[in-house]
C-alpha cells in the first residue's frame, strides 16, 4: 500500500511537469474583451443561453442595476459599472486559466484543461465535492443545489463549437466587436498594440495576462479594473503552485516516515523481547 | 467467557463435514445473540438517540430526493458548510488520538499507555467510518465516488485525491490494528495470532497516512489564498493542522476516557482503572508540549506575515479569542494541571483545547473563508440534525462493540499466551477511606 501511495504521488509530480511542457507545445485559444467597446446589448448572454440550451436570460434592463455573477443557468453575464469615466459594461464568465486551480483541485479530472485551452467539466467523472469552487480564484464554477443529480455549471468557451471549427457563440453574436476570439498569444500582442497606439484610452494593464498565472480571457479597460468588478489582489503565480510544495512533500513523507518509524520501533525494542502484543491489557 | 467455552469444544477438533455444519450453526446463533441489545432498551439516552437518528434519517431522505439546497444553507459563495467543516475536518482532527497513541505504544513502546490503545483505535476507526463517511451526504454526485478509486480518472494533482485515498487506506489500517479484538470476541485463535502479527505494520502505515491526511485537510485550503482572511491563511496551514491534530486527538482521548471509565466501569479491571489517572497525566504532558509548539508556530506565522495590522479589526479580535482563549489558556492549564496532578483541571484544559480546535477548523473552512462576503453561511437546523445523528450513530456502534469485544476489559486468557508479560506493577486504589494495592499479574 505504501508503494502504491508513493507511485500515486510520484505520478502527481510527473503529471504537473508534463502539463507544463504541453502548454509550451500548443498555443491556447483565448478571448480578448475590450470593455471600451461593449455597448451592454447583452446579445452575448442570449447567444450563450441558446448555444447551451439554457432558458432565455431576462431582457429587462433593470437587472443591470445589481452586479451579477454567472449562475447555474447563465454561464456568461454582462454587468454595468458606474466608473470615473462613465458607464462601462463588462462581461463575466470563466477566465479559462492557463493553469486552472479548479482542474488541479479535481480528484476525478472532471474539471479538465483541454489541450486547446478551454477548461471543461465532465458529467460522468464529477462526484460533486465542490473543491473546484473553493479553489477557483474567480469564483466561477456554480453548483446546482436544487437538483438531486446536480451538475457544475460554468462557461466551457463553447468547446463543442470549437471542435466544429466555429467560434464561441458570444463572440459570434457581438455586434460591437468588443469580444474577439483567437490564439491567446496573438490576442495578447493585439491588446498590447492597442494600448501603445491609444495610451490615453486604456489603463496600461491587460487583465488576465498575469492574473492567477495568466488566463485565456484577456480584458482591456479604460478605468482601473477594480472599478469594473475585478479582483486585482490575485497572485501572479499559477494557483496549482500554491499546493505544489505540499504535494512534493508527500512522496518524501511516504518513503521516509515508514523507514524511520520501523527503525525507531526496533531501537526501542528491549533485548530478548518477544513481539509486542496487541492484547488489551497485558497481564 | 461465552466465546471461550464455545471455541474450546470446536476449534481443536478435526474438521469433518457435519462438524463444519454444526460449527457454522453455532457461529450463526452466537452472532444472532450478540446482535441483540444488552441491558435495558428504554433508557433516556436510547430514547434521545432514537429521536435524533429518526430526524437525521428523514432529513437525509429529503437531501437525496431534492438536492443539497433543500436541506442545507450552502450557497454558491459557501460551497462547504458544517458537513465538511465540522463533520470531516474537525472530526478527523478529533480522531487523531489513534495515530498518536499507537505511536506511543507500538513505536516508542510506552507500555503505560497500553490499556487505552484499543479504545482509542476503535474510536478513531469509527470516527473515520462515520465522519469521513458523512462526506457522502455532502457529495453532490456520490455515485461517482468510486471514480478516483477504480482508476478511471486519477486526479493525482489534487490534494483531495490524496485525502480521499488516505482516508480509505487509513480506515483499513485502523481496522487491522483493531482486528485482534474482533478475533478474540469470535474466539478465532489462529486468526487472532495472524492478525496480531500485522499490528506493527498497520501502525507504521497508519501513522504515515495520518501525518499526510491530517496535514492534507489543511492543504485543501492552500488554493483558497484570495478567500481566507490573512490571519488564518498561511502556507503553513498543513503543518498547523498536523501539529494541532496531535493534541486535539489526545484531548479527545482524555475526555472519552473520562466518560468510558464511568459508563463502562464494570468492564474495567481494578488495575486498569487505577492506572488510568497516570495515563491521563502523561497525555496531558504530551498535550502541553505539542500545544506550546503549535502556539509558537502560530506566533511565528503571525510575526513572519507581519499580520499585526489586522489585529485591531473584528476578525483580529476573533483571532485573539481563538489563539489566546483556546490555545494559550488551555496550554497553561495543561502545564499547571500536570505539575500539580490535578485531573479535573486536565479535563477542563482538554475541553478548552477541543473547543479551540473546533474554532480553528471552522474559522479556516467557514468563518474566515470569504470573511468579506455580505451574506454569511449559517448552518440550517437540518444540517445540525444530520451532524447530531452521525455523532449519535457513532456512539451507539461504539457502545455495541465495547459491550461485546475486549476493548476495555482484559483479553481472554488464551490471547495472551504468546505475548510477553511486562514487569509486575502495583497500583494504589483509593475508594473513600480504604486503600488497597492491586498488582497486574
Amino acid at each position: 500500500m505504501i508503494t502504491l501511495g508513493t507511485a500515486a504521488s510520484s505520478v502527481a509530480v510527473g503529471e504537473t511537469a508534463r502539463a507544463e511542457e504541453s502548454e509550451e507545445r500548443k498555443e491556447f485559444v483565448g478571448v480578448l474583451v475590450d470593455t471600451t467597446r461593449c455597448i451592454g446589448c447583452r446579445s452575448c448572454e442570449m447567444a450563450c443561453a441558446e448555444a447551451h440550451g439554457f432558458p432565455e436570460p431576462p431582457t429587462d434592463d433593470h437587472i443591470l442595476e445589481h452586479e451579477r455573477q454567472p449562475s447555474t443557468t447563465q454561464w456568461s453575464v454582462i454587468n454595468r459599472f458606474m466608473t470615473t469615466k462613465g458607464e462601462v459594461f463588462a462581461k463575466r464568465q470563466c477566465m479559462h486559466c492557463a493553469q486552472p486551480a479548479c482542474a488541479s483541485a479535481c480528484l476525478t479530472k472532471a474539471m479538465l484543461k483541454t489541450e486547446d485551452g478551454p477548461v471543461i467539466w465532465r458529467e460522468d467523472k464529477c462526484m460533486g465535492c465542490r473543491f473546484c469552487m473553493i479553489s477557483c480564484p474567480f469564483d466561477v464554477p456554480k453548483f446546482e443545489y436544487e437538483s438531486p443529480i446536480p451538475k457544475i455549471q460554468k462557461c466551457n468557451l463553447c468547446w463543442e463549437r470549437l471542435q466544429e471549427g466555429e467560434q464561441p457563440a458570444c463572440v459570434e453574436a457581438c455586434p460591437a466587436e468588443a469580444i474577439k476570439f483567437g490564439k491567446r498569444k496573438d490576442l495578447l500582442e493585439e491588446a498590447q498594440a492597442l494600448i501603445s497606439k491609444n495610451p490615453d484610452d486604456y489603463v496600461h494593464h491587460i487583465y488576465g495576462e498575469t492574473e492567477a498565472g495568466g488566463t485565456s480571457y484577456l480584458y482591456l479597460s479604460a478605468v482601473p479594473f477594480e472599478q469594473i468588478g475585478f479582483r486585482t489582489d490575485l497572485d501572479p503565480t499559477p494557483y496549482p503552485e500554491l499546493s505544489k510544495d505540499y504535494l512534493y512533500a508527500v512522496p518524501i513523507v511516504l518513503t521516509l516516515w515508514p523507514a524511520f518509524l520501523l527503525a525507531l520501533s526496533n531501537a526501542t525494542k528491549k533485548e530478548h523481547e518477544e513481539p509486542i502484543s496487541n492484547e488489551q491489557f497485558p497481564r | 467467557m461465552k466465546n471461550q467455552s464455545a471455541t474450546n469444544n470446536s476449534r481443536d477438533n478435526g474438521l469433518s463435514f457435519p462438524l463444519i455444519i454444526a460449527e457454522a450453526r453455532r457461529f450463526g446463533r452466537f452472532l444472532l445473540s450478540e446482535l441483540k441489545p444488552k441491558g435495558r432498551i428504554l433508557t433516556p439516552f436510547n430514547v434521545v438517540a432514537a429521536v435524533v437518528l429518526t430526524v437525521g434519517a428523514i432529513v437525509l431522505i429529503l437531501r437525496f430526493a431534492k438536492g443539497l439546497g433543500a436541506s442545507t444553507n450552502l450557497s454558491q459563495d459557501f460551497p462547504w458548510g458544517i458537513w465538511i467543516g465540522f463533520d470531516v475536518i474537525t472530526g478527523v482532527a478529533f480522531a487523531g488520538g489513534a495515530y498518536v497513541v499507537t505511536f506511543m505504544v507500538y513505536i516508542l513502546r510506552l507500555e503505560k499507555y497500553h490499556p487505552i490503545v484499543r479504545m482509542t483505535v476503535l474510536n478513531g476507526f469509527l470516527a473515520y467510518v462515520f465522519y469521513a463517511g458523512a462526506l457522502l451526504f455532502d457529495l453532490g454526485r456520490p455515485w461517482n465516488v468510486i471514480n478516483p478509486i477504480i482508476g478511471n480518472s486519477f486526479g493525482v494533482s489534487s490534494v483531495m485525491f490524496l485525502v480521499a485515498w488516505h482516508f480509505m487506506l487509513y480506515m483499513i489500517a485502523e481496522f487491522i490494528e483493531f482486528s485482534p479484538a474482533v478475533a478474540e470476541w469470535l474466539g478465532w485463535k489462529r486468526v487472532r495470532k495472524f492478525l496480531g502479527g500485522l499490528t506493527l505494520g498497520a501502525v507504521i502505515l497508519g501513522i504515515t497516512l495520518s501525518t499526510l491526511h491530517q496535514s492534507g485537510l489543511g492543504a485543501l485550503f492552500l488554493m483558497a489564498k484570495s478567500k481566507i482572511h490573512p490571519l488564518w491563511y498561511t502556507e503553513f496551514i498543513p503543518i498547523l493542522f498536523f501539529v494541532s491534530s496531535i493534541f486535539a486527538g489526545l484531548s479527545m482521548v482524555i475526555i472519552e476516557g473520562t466518560i468510558s471509565q464511568k459508563v463502562f466501569r464494570h468492564q474495567i479491571s481494578p488495575a486498569s482503572h487505577a492506572s488510568h489517572d497516570d495515563i491521563v497525566l502523561g497525555l496531558a504532558k504530551v498535550c502541553a508540549g505539542t500545544m506550546y509548539v503549535y502556539f509558537f508556530l502560530k506566533l511565528l506565522v503571525f510575526l513572519h506575515g507581519q499580520q499585526w495590522t489586522y489585529i485591531n479589526t473584528p476578525m483580529g479580535y476573533w483571532f485573539l479569542v481563538e489563539v489566546i482563549g483556546f490555545v494559550l489558556i488551555p496550554v497553561r492549564l495543561f502545564t499547571q494541571a500536570a505539575r500539580f496532578r490535578n485531573l479535573t483541571l486536565i479535563r477542563t484544559a482538554a475541553i478548552l483545547a477541543l473547543i479551540g480546535i473546533v474554532l480553528n477548523r471552522l474559522n479556516v473552512s467557514i468563518i474566515a473563508y470569504k470573511w468579506y462576503a455580505l451574506e454569511r453561511y449559517i448552518p440550517s437546523w437540518m444540517e445540525i440534525a444530520v451532524t447530531a445523528a452521525v455523532v449519535v450513530a457513532e456512539i451507539l456502534v461504539l457502545r455495541w462493540v465495547v459491550n461485546r469485544m475486549p476493548i476495555l476489559r482484559d483479553s481472554p486468557a488464551w490471547a495472551g499466551e504468546e505475548s510477553y508479560r511486562p514487569k509486575k506493577k502495583r497500583y494504589l486504589i483509593k475508594e473513600g477511606e480504604e486503600q488497597t494495592w492491586v498488582t497486574n499479574t
